[in-house]
């Protein structure tokens, strides 16, 4: 069986469901959103990952419609959307605040985007019931959003977007008070939700594993502007700069000064008077300049002798183990002071786990376990 | 014994500033006319004890309250307070809303200026102020003159002696007393539930019905009750501005006791007025008690 890889980004032909055309936004004298060209594909599960104030709700909002633009064209299935006020737009959102109707019940909010629509009855309360249902809320719907937990309104804000069918739908950190269990539950829901219905997402979370779960494409941001854009994957294992690398995820950062080494490698001159970290990277860096390797600590391979095989390997002390339950990630200081995070998997117990605090470890990792960054 | 205190202080206030004085007037209201200091009979004999105290309440009868009954005067200025009181309320919310509505949509360093604005009236007598819409509404008033210099008009309006002027002053009088509960209830309201609406496919106007309206409902309730309870009992507005020819309960009340000197027949229109107000307001509680026992 084949099964075609989804990437319409890649496909030249395909006509993007939303463009940002250099947008601008400020509020006053402050620059939200800077200069943002950025296309979104039908069907796309697109997240936004960024540190508090970036810009992502703003983003959202243009979208939504309720904040104009200063600059810079947005458009939606090719139309400007300058113009069109929100609640023309096939567009929902599920706002950060919930903005639940505190006069309503858990019921008529949910109904309350379907009423617009002149749903028959009997339509409309299957409808409601079906996401309900979903949400796992049946039994709170004659509640008033004051009534229930933080993370059912989470869920009946989610419910009530939801309900529209919307071509596009906007979720701004839809998930942030769901503990883990229902977290993961809802976001396959959302993909299953995706899959049935074609609705193109663009969510918004703080939980990098969220949005490696869930998206298509994950756009990272900082200060109004997209870092990179890519697959979940690419993201973490390819990431454009050490910002992206830092954010997404645990990460060792080495600095130093590239030499040629072969073919596509390069040697990174970390210390002086030490062995250089050798790397593979399709990047070509200048010779004598500075360059970086990140490397994700379960890259990192931990024993106690030093192993033969592998090109980049190093001795070092642990100053302190972090037990995660399936993982630990030993901290081992190496010569130069410098401190490598390197994260095994759990398979055996703990009393009969092999390395403990002050035990002189090798770190060893390959080629391509790291990436080599400019900046 | 602290909690003691803090549940018992309003209750002995309402006892002593509330309780006694309607007891006072309500036992007034059932005693008769007399030309004596004070101008009722029976007193209680106190030199007597006991059988005194027994002679007066045999005394007591509900003949005032028949009378009130039976001449027509006033049930129909009953009646009729009734409607000017809703009329009126009715005119100040909508007068009301829209200045509440605006001044919580003004940006946040106008609002305390607005609001001085709302209650600045009140520096001033409220008789002054009444007195001065004597000389805008009379015939040779301000407004008769500006709208005959206009040409809007050929002949001044009547505007003063008449209902009208009743209203004016009444929804005058009493708008802050609307404008207020609604402010702070529009001013809680919180925007992204409007942009909520909007988004789920509600036009602006729709979403003040679904949303702003709802959720000012309680502040709309309040300043009704403010403006509906005292205009019902109004007395100076009518009597200033109304001439012979509006007839409140307010205005019949201060007759009988001023210049018929029929205390307990005063008493007893009083009571009857009191009864009136508190009917409605403890049915309305129990209305919102209930609702607010089906949310639960
Ligand atoms: N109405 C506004 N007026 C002025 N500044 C604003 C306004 N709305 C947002 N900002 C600013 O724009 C920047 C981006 O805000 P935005 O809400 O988009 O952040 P965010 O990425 O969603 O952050 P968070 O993750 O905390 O929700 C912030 O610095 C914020 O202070
Ligand atoms: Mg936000």
């Amino acid at each position: 069986m084949t099964q075609t890889v989804f990437a319409p980004w890649e496909d030249p032909g395909e006509k993007p469901l939303i463009q940002f055309k250099n947008v601008t936004k400020r509020f006053g004298s402050f620059t939200a959103i800077d200069n943002l060209t950025q296309d979104i594909y039908e069907r796309e599960f697109f997240a936004l990952l960024g540190p508090s104030g970036c810009g992502k709700t703003t983003m959202m909002r243009m979208l939504a419609g309720f904040e104009e633009v200063t600059e810079g064209q947005i458009l939606l299935a090719g139309q400007d959307m300058a113009r069109v006020p929100p609640n023309e737009r096939a567009v929902n959102m599920m706002f950060q605040s919930y903005a639940l109707f505190p006069h309503l019940s858990v019921w008529e909010n949910i109904a309350f985007g379907l009423k617009r629509k002149k749903m028959p009855k009997s339509e409309l309360d299957a409808r409601v019931d079906e996401m309900l249902r979903l949400t796992r809320l049946e039994r709170f719907a004659r509640r008033k959003p004051h009534q229930i937990s933080g993370g059912q309104r989470q869920r009946v804000a989610l419910a009530r977007s939801l309900a529209r069918a919307p071509k596009l739908l906007l979720l701004d950190e839809p998930l942030g008070a769901l503990d883990k269990k229902l977290r993961q539950d809802t976001q396959f829901e959302l993909m299953d939700i995706q899959e049935k219905t074609g609705t193109t997402f663009v969510i918004v979370t703080h939980d990098q594993e969220e949005s490696m779960t869930v998206a298509s494409r994950v756009a990272v941001m900082d200060e109004g502007q997209i870092i990179q854009v890519a697959t979940p994957d690419k993201i973490y294992e390819e990431p454009a700069s050490l910002y992206v690398a830092d954010f997404i995820g645990d990460v060792n950062i080495i600095e130093g000064i590239a030499t040629k080494s072969g073919e596509d490698g390069y040697k990174i001159n970390w210390s002086e008077g030490k062995e250089p970290f050798q790397a593979k990277t399709p990047r070509t860096l200048s010779e004598g300049q500075k360059a970086y390797i990140a490397i994700r600590p379960e890259k990192i391979a931990v024993s106690q002798d030093k192993p033969d095989s592998a090109l980049n390997s190093i001795k070092g002390k642990i100053v302190d183990i972090a037990y995660l339950g399936n993982m630990s990630t030993y901290h081992v200081e190496i010569p130069g002071g410098l401190t490598i995070k390197a994260q095994t998997a759990n398979t055996r117990r703990l009393s009969r786990r092999s390395f403990t605090w002050e035990d002189e470890v090798w770190l060893s990792w390959t080629l391509t376990a790291g990436s080599v960054l400019e900046r | 014994m602290r909690r003691f205190f803090l549940i018992f202080i309003p209750y002995i206030w309402l006892l002593a500033l509330f309780l006694v004085p309607f007891l006072i007037v309500f036992k007034i209201s059932l005693s008769d006319i007399a030309l004596a200091i004070p101008p009722y009979v029976p007193v209680i004999e106190w030199s007597d004890g006991w059988a005194g105290f027994k002679n007066f309440l045999s005394q007591l009868d509900l003949e005032n309250f028949v009378w009130l009954t039976q001449d027509d005067l006033y049930w129909k200025a009953y009646l009729s307070s009734l409607k000017i009181a809703a009329v009126s309320t009715v005119l100040t919310l909508m007068v009301g809303y829209p200045i509440a509505y605006s001044m919580a949509q003004a940006p946040n360093e106008w609002r305390p200026t607005l609001m001085m604005l709302v209650i600045l009236p009140f520096w001033t007598s409220f008789l002054i102020r009444v007195y001065s819409w004597m000389g805008i509404l009379g015939k040779e008033g301000f407004l008769n003159q500006f709208l005959l210099w206009t040409g809007m008009i050929s002949e001044p309006l009547q505007i003063m002696n008449t209902p009208t002027a009743v209203y004016i002053g009444i929804v005058y009088t009493y708008l802050p007393f609307m404008i207020l509960p609604i402010y702070s209830a529009l001013e809680k309201l919180d925007a992204s539930l409007l942009e909520a609406a909007e988004d789920l496919g509600c036009s602006r106007l729709s979403a003040f019905w679904l949303v702003t309206i709802p959720l000012s409902k309680n502040g709309i309730i309040a300043g009704s009750f403010l403006v509906f309870i005292p205009a019902l009992g109004e007395f100076v507005i009518p009597s200033l501005l109304g001439g012979s020819g509006t007839l409140m309960i307010g205005k019949v009340l201060w007759e009988e006791f001023f210049s018929n000197r029929d205390w307990p027949v005063a008493s007893a229109v009083a009571v009857v007025l009191l009864l009136l107000l508190i009917i409605p307001i403890i049915l309305f509680q129990k209305n919102e008690q209930k609702s607010r026992e089906m949310d639960q």
